[in-house]
């Protein structure tokens, strides 16, 4: 990559940033469906916004209206079909 | 430095006080370790020990926070522009060079996430889950907002200005990240487009090469990689202000927890907070004396006092402020006390020029916003 070159506030001109983050390592616990899940939920951010949620009470609801969310507001393109397995792995693992 | 070449992990873990609170410590360019919440887009809270090392948070230890994974990772400051336009007179195409050469101002502010302390919301909510480590306090330098909708020529009319930045979603439909201010605020003089932090450029994570900075407000409207201002005649209605970032519209912004607010409004200033940083929860301490320290802030009226308590909050003793930097900033506080053996319950509450105080019990919102509740630090003194 490009180096960054120190510059103070007066600089006027920088170097083009490449900026490079470190490789991404969290991945989703293990379970039936698993693939399904990494096919669905990977595409616009890293497993441990997942990994990361609370230990909730009634998990089956939590995980439905978080996948319901990804299609609805954040327009994620997921097969109908695939919702039902999708929550039952999250309600499971998670 | 270089960019390049980081390693994934510092190696270490740090537990967070409460459930699922296990986080790995990162290390990305420009940045110290830093407590990692997600990798992809990057957010990372600041260890809550920095806190205690001054009022200003280093550059390399301020939190980061983006919604959206496509960050503009490949960005030439020399090709940068900054659209100013909408219901202006004379559209504006601004380089950095242009913004650089406007006489500049600085002021001393805290950025604080709407979601910081999130984790500690009972019941838990969705969202980043989050200790108390998504706040910071920096000088920021750069030249007001209003000078630069003065240069474009605002329309009778206006009645928002709306701000995005270059980062933006992996999938075309997901709703950009773009925030609002309603012309006054924006045209208030104290709202400012930086570029510099600390005295340096900010860094990439943190906005570069340009940010809003809304003093006294949630981090929400700092918009980063600021290039498209749109002055516009109606109440901006995008996902990011009509749907999320809400709060309840009652008395402190509170609804019973777990239940769900019948109206609410766009979340706005921060409530008043305040923190012991030189000791950790759980800290084994000698009996005797000893000095605490922390700072306090709020949503811009400034700090008017600050109580400590080493009884569990029975009784309160006023601590010694420290230095003004101004209102918007962290302001310091040490209070000297003396410890018997045994357990004690330490607790901290500031009160605000405008007589706002932290509740002692804490409150809720579906969202996990605005916790202020007067934080309590146990420990053990022998
Ligand atoms: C089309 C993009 C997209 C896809 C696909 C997607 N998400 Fe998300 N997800 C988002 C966005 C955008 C956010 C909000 C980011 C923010 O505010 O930080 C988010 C946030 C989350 C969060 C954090 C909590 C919250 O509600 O903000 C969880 C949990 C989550 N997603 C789970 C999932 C799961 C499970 C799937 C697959 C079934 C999935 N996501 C697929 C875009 C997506």
């Amino acid at each position: 990559g490009l180096c960054w070159l120190a510059s103070g506030p007066a600089s006027v001109t920088a170097a083009p940033v490449n900026y490079q983050i470190p490789q991404e390592v969290a991945v989703f616990k293990p379970g039936p469906n698993l693939e399904v899940v990494q096919g669905n939920c990977t595409a616009c951010h890293s497993a441990d916004y997942i990994n990361t949620q609370p230990p909730m009470k009634n998990k089956k609801d939590f995980w439905q209206a978080e996948v319901t969310k990804m299609i609805k507001v954040y327009a994620a393109p997921i097969d109908e079909a695939d919702v039902g397995k999708i929550v039952d792995y999250l309600a499971a693992a998670y | 430095g270089g960019f390049g070449g980081t390693s994934a992990l510092a190696g270490d873990v740090v537990t967070l006080p409460f459930a699922n609170g296990e986080r790995p410590l990162v290390k990305y360019p420009q940045k110290r370790p830093m407590i990692g919440l997600t990798s992809r887009p990057p957010q990372l809270e600041t260890p809550f020990a920095v806190f205690n090392d001054g009022p200003i948070t280093p550059n390399n230890a301020f939190f980061v926070r983006y919604h959206l994974a496509g960050l503009p990772y490949d960005l030439d400051p020399d090709k940068f522009t900054l659209e100013i336009k909408g219901k202006v007179d004379k559209p504006l195409k601004l380089s950095l060079k242009d913004i650089r050469k406007m006489k500049a101002t600085e002021i001393v502010a805290v950025n604080q996430c709407s979601g910081n302390s999130r984790g500690f919301f009972e019941p838990r909510v969705a969202g980043g889950q989050l200790g108390n480590g998504a706040m910071g306090n920096a000088r920021w330098r750069g030249v007001p907002l209003k000078s630069v909708l003065e240069m474009a020529g605002v329309q009778a009319g206006a009645r928002q200005v709306t701000f995005g930045g270059m980062d933006g979603p992996i999938v075309d439909k997901t709703p950009d990240f773009v925030k609002a201010l309603d012309l006054d605020h924006a045209m208030s003089g104290e709202v400012m487009l930086a570029y510099g932090m600390n005295g340096e450029d900010l860094p990439f994570l943190n906005g570069f090469p340009l940010r809003l900075i809304v003093p006294g407000y949630y981090g929400t409207y700092w918009v980063k990689h600021l290039n498209e201002i749109t002055v516009i005649d109606s109440v901006f209605d995008g996902f990011w202000m009509k749907s999320a970032y809400r709060i309840p519209d009652t008395p402190n912004n509170a609804v019973e927890p777990g239940t769900t607010p019948k109206a609410t409004i766009p979340i706005n200033r921060f409530t008043v907070r305040s923190f012991i940083t030189s000791v950790a929860d759980g800290a084994k301490l000698k009996t005797g004396r000893t000095t605490l320290r922390g700072m306090a802030f709020d949503g811009g009226a400034g700090i008017k006092e600050v109580a400590v308590s080493t009884d569990g909050g029975k009784t309160w003793t006023n601590a010694k402020l420290g230095k003004d930097l101004g209102k918007y900033s962290f302001r310091e506080w040490k209070l000297p006390v003396k410890l018997a053996s045994g357990a004690h319950e330490l607790k901290v509450r500031a009160t605000s020029n405008s007589g706002e105080t932290q509740p002692d019990a804490p409150r809720w919102n579906p969202a996990g916003y605005l916790r202020n509740v007067v934080e309590t630090v146990r420990v053990a003194v022998a």
